[in-house]
């Protein structure tokens, strides 16, 4: 308890922590509004919307997930570069010479595909539970670009490792992009820098991948987490029986 | 209370003239702002394999002669009527073809799919036809074919 005291208790930190640590409501609220990152959060929530079954964490797990990829992302862009057929090269390095290479490429991996799947879950909760009724409705309009944000994120990370179902991957996608009427062509000329799934390709879909859908997901979380608690807090599953068989409002 | 209330209402103030100048100056900032990104997204040269291949002279294709050429993976037929290009590409799943001059016919050997000189499906999994590829007659005088562009089927390149 002293060194704590010592720790918070002179200039520098509170200079940087303007309210102190006493376990007060007033600390507690000030520790989330004064916070930069915490004040997008509710100062307050319900007990009630604490409860697993509420909202089953599925937005917060998402965002841990996401979390993870930036660091692994990172990491990973550190022995990668992307260009034909280094791109390849660079992926083979990461599993079979760099230390901790495949536990780093596998975690980037499997927080993707479990991102997809808990995004998708964190729309289904979302809906099941009516909680994209007003006033939530823009709320639910951010999800959607997030969840499209998130499917673009994966597809464009999947063409990195530049191996045959990369090469196909795309070269399917951007097909898909061609049919689209009248603009289909500029459009996937645009995507590909080029006629072919080429090394322009390539630069576009890792520029994408590492600087401008990750900044677009998290501009949207920003507004998403706000409008959580603009909007009054999560909606859990309002007017469920609770264990003891009342039903509360 | 606006600064502009008490004037008479067809004059436009200097305050509004400040606005509108402002205004139009940033929209064409931000319109050629837009402009120049597009066109900078536009790669000027491409550094592609070339699409586009020489079959040669007209008389290097007799009349009933089916060429292959395996780079650009494309037959060129000289029929009576006229030449016609295929794409030798098998409209199934992507293997390249071969022309078999014993049975006068096409034959995908990953699924045995079999198509005429014509690129009709006779026979396998095939669900269309071989592409028609279009023929030009380049400045020169040599019959080129590119392989990107697609002409219906059925289209005869005549001299």
């Amino acid at each position: 308890m002293h060194v704590l005291r010592t720790l918070t208790e002179n200039r520098v930190w509170r200079s940087i922590v303007r309210h102190g640590v006493r376990p007060t409501n007033r600390n507690r609220v000030l520790l989330i509004t004064e916070n930069v990152f915490l004040h997008l959060h509710a100062a307050k929530a319900r007990r009630r919307n604490l409860d697993l079954s509420s909202t089953y964490y599925l937005g917060g797990l998402a965002l841990i997930l996401f979390g993870v990829l930036i660091v692994t992302g990172f990491l990973l862009m550190l022995y990668y570069h992307p260009s034909v057929p280094q791109a390849y090269d660079d992926m083979k390095e990461l599993q079979f010479v760099v230390s901790n290479g495949p536990f780093l490429r596998n975690m980037h991996r499997w927080a993707a595909h479990a991102m997809v799947f808990v995004v998708f879950l964190h729309m289904l909760r979302v809906f099941y539970h009516r909680a994209f009724r007003p006033p939530r409705e823009f709320n639910w309009a951010v999800g959607v670009v997030l969840l499209i944000l998130t499917l673009l994120l994966s597809y464009t990370g999947y063409l990195l490792p530049w191996d045959q179902l990369a090469l196909w991957g795309v070269s399917v996608g951007t097909n898909m992009v061609n049919a689209m009427p009248i603009l289909g062509r500029q459009v996937r000329f645009l995507l590909l820098g080029g006629n072919i799934v080429g090394e322009n390709a390539l630069l576009r879909f890792y520029v994408l991948h590492c600087v401008l859908l990750p900044l677009g997901l998290v501009l949207g979380l920003a507004v998403h987490l706000w409008r959580v608690r603009k909007d009054g807090g999560v909606l859990g599953s309002a007017g469920r029986r609770r264990p003891s068989g009342v039903n509360t409002p | 209370m606006p600064k502009d209330q008490g004037r008479p209402d067809n004059r436009i103030t200097r305050r509004r003239a400040c606005q509108v100048a402002g205004a139009a100056a940033c929209s064409v900032a931000v319109g050629g702002a837009v402009v120049l990104t597009a066109d900078f997204l536009h790669p000027r040269v491409l550094f592609e394999p070339p699409t586009r291949f020489t079959v040669g002279p007209p008389e290097v294709v007799e009349v009933g002669k089916v060429l292959t050429n395996e780079t650009f993976r494309a037959y060129v037929i000289r029929r009576p009527e006229g030449f016609h290009a295929l794409s030798s590409v098998c409209t199934h799943l992507g293997c390249v073809t071969r022309y078999r001059p014993d049975e006068g016919l096409i034959v995908c050997p990953c699924h045995g799919s079999r198509f005429s000189l014509e690129g009709e499906v006779l026979a396998g999994p095939a669900p269309r036809p071989l592409l028609w590829l279009q023929m030009v007659l380049s400045p020169r005088g040599l019959i080129d074919v590119e392989t990107t562009v697609e002409v219906p089927e059925g289209t005869v390149f005549k001299l």
